[in-house]
């Protein structure tokens, strides 16, 4: 089975976010990064398969020189090989430029399943592996909290709201957007380390994947970041914790009424 | 010429799911004032009485297609129909709430279309004409304005308690069956039955008072504090998804979009970031407290009133408060 993993670097969860001067999108310096929490989900449930069937995993990453740092990552909790898709041309896609320059990547390398996270964390779109699939022609399911493989059909459970779940079967090659903390996730060893220094990281700019730069051209646009604005006007309540403590239960009960 | 808002109705066993009629309102608010009629799409088969409610609102024309390949929701098969009307229809903007079943095929469909979907927006403004949308990034630490580029048919989604469903205007709604072209060739996604993992056997919906508990709480032995403060303010206790997903609380205290949602009088957030997922399940509360270590968590954007602190100090001092008003 050839899995190829997409993995997007993301500002670790707690950073301090800064608006840049032209109030379009944050400041990327000074910030640090980690794998978007879905996609190390993903890789975990790719490194799964091919315990159970063999293969090949390959973790795909987009974007510059510092993506790098996901994909040996990713070679070191084991991973076959890397595919990085680096160009200036990638800079601010949208889910559609974004999943174009994947699917032509995906397409040229060949799989039996691609799988992403199910959003990432900065923008949060929850798009980018369906709209792949739609480009690839291919059958695809979202929010997956377990992958089943079986003579060429995929067996996945999908997640619904309200505590639902449903299994769907679909024929093989197929697009899966991956669930967080369905799996657990494993840590490089020193082995895995010292291992992925021997493997291949292929780098692939925008000739080299083939994609069409007429679908590159943006379909929306980020107008202005800002801070969001409070839908309600917070109190903060301030002191020693004993302090906190009856001043808020005093609000409850005498403000809120809600004893 | 494209024209008109169509909006995109869902619904599962028998019934219609009620965040469509949120998308019915923000329909019916954007139609007002940018002067277009408002219709709505629904899929399925034997759904006449679907069709009946629905047409019941403020709408002009419920548009409907009953197809056997539409019986049960497939991405392949939504895709495909919703394509066929779109094109028959020529809307100039398609709306839907932001349900876990729109995620699953409306970003396919608009790619289908060569478009983007908009998705997960919280709010608009009409300025010059032009429709601007709201929506949250980095799991709600930062929001942004965002259009669509190109042409219409545009692609907008609303996130799930963005409007108001039960302000949804009413009128009576012609109702025009339609139909599309579909067969088994199309559809490659085969469905099971839809069921629930574990019974539910805590009814947090009907609970005054919660006490809810997130990440902060960092292991599993650190809950009992949070339990303690649940129990001394007589309060049941909830639990954001990275716990449920820990095993440290079981699924049904899991409160979000793929948990529980609920509106009670006091919802006590403790340790709890507040991700997107989480706050659709719980925004309607009437009063919101929340206690994080960090200041800019997005909790704080609709508690109302917020701790700013350590938990582990926070917690006992308010059990201990807590016992001493029940004396």
């Amino acid at each position: 089975m050839k899995i190829i993993v997409c993995l997007k670097q993301v500002p670790k969860n707690d950073s301090i976010l800064r608006i840049n001067e032209q109030g379009n999108w944050i400041q990327d310096r000074d910030l640090t990064y980690e794998i978007n929490e879905s996609d190390a989900y993903g890789l975990e449930a790719a490194l799964q398969l091919k315990e159970k069937h063999g293969g090949e995993v390959i973790a795909l990453s987009l974007g510059p020189p510092r993506v790098q740092t996901v994909i040996k990552e990713a070679l070191a909790r084991g991973a076959d090989r890397g595919l990085h898709l680096e160009d200036t041309v990638f800079d601010g896609l949208d889910a559609f430029g974004i999943a174009s320059v994947i699917a032509a990547a995906a397409k040229a390398e060949g799989f039996d399943l691609l799988l992403t996270g199910l959003q990432s964390d900065d923008y949060g779109f929850a798009q980018t592996g369906v709209i792949a699939a739609e480009l690839l022609g291919l059958p695809h399911a979202t929010i997956v909290m377990d992958v089943e493989s079986k003579e060429g059909t995929i067996r996945v459970k999908r997640e619904l709201e309200s505590g639902f779940f449903q299994w769907v079967s679909m024929p093989a090659p197929a697009v899966l957007t991956i669930q967080s903390g369905i799996n657990t996730l494993r840590y490089a060893t020193l082995k895995g380390i010292m291992a992925a220094k021997k493997k291949e990281i292929k780098k692939l700019d925008a000739a080299a994947v083939g994609v069409d730069q007429a679908s590159l051209a943006p379909k929306m646009a980020f107008r202005r970041v800002y801070l969001p604005q409070k839908s309600k006007q917070t109190q903060f309540i301030e002191g020693t914790p004993a302090e906190i403590a009856s001043k808020l239960m005093d609000k409850l009960k005498n403000e809120a009424r809600v004893f | 010429m494209a024209n008109g808002i169509l909006v995109f109705i869902e619904h599962a066993d028998g019934k219609i799911n009620r965040a469509s009629y949120e998308a019915v309102r923000a329909a019916q608010l954007i139609g007002a004032q940018t002067g277009q009629e408002v219709s709505a799409i629904i899929f399925g088969e034997g759904i006449g009485d679907l069709v009946a409610e629905v047409a019941a609102k403020k709408i002009k024309t419920v548009y409907t297609v009953e197809n056997k390949w539409l019986r049960s929701y497939t991405a392949d098969g939504y895709t495909h129909a919703l394509r066929q009307i779109i094109e028959q229809l020529q809307p100039a903007l398609v709306l839907m709430t932001h349900t876990y079943e729109v995620r699953d095929f409306a970003p396919k469909l608009a790619a289908s279309l060569k478009r983007a979907l908009l998705g997960d927006n919280i709010s608009y403004k009409i300025e010059e004409g032009n429709l601007i949308f709201a929506r949250q990034i980095f799991q709600g630490k930062l929001a942004a304005d965002v259009v669509p580029v190109g042409d219409a048919p545009h692609f907008v989604s609303f996130q799930i308690g963005s409007f108001r469903g039960d302000e949804c205007e009413t009128g009576q709604a012609e109702v025009k069956a339609l139909t599309v072209n579909l067969d088994a060739d199309v559809i490659r996604q085969h469905p099971e039955e839809r069921f629930k993992e574990a019974r539910a056997a805590v009814d947090l919906t009907q609970a005054s008072l919660i006490v809810s508990v997130g990440r902060g709480i960092k292991e599993q032995k650190n809950i009992e504090i949070v339990k303690k403060l649940a129990d001394a303010l007589g309060a049941e206790l909830s639990a954001s998804r990275p716990i449920c997903d820990n095993e440290w609380l079981p699924m049904d205290r899991q409160i979000g979009s793929s948990g529980q949602t609920v509106a009670p009088k006091l919802y006590l957030a403790v340790g709890i970031s507040g991700a997107i997922q989480h706050l659709v399940g719980m925004k309607g509360s009437r009063t919101i407290v929340a206690i994080n270590k960090d200041p800019e968590a997005p909790i704080f954007e609709i508690a109302d009133y917020g701790i700013v602190g350590d938990l582990f100090e926070i917690v006992p001092a308010l059990t201990a408060e807590a016992e001493k008003l029940k004396q």
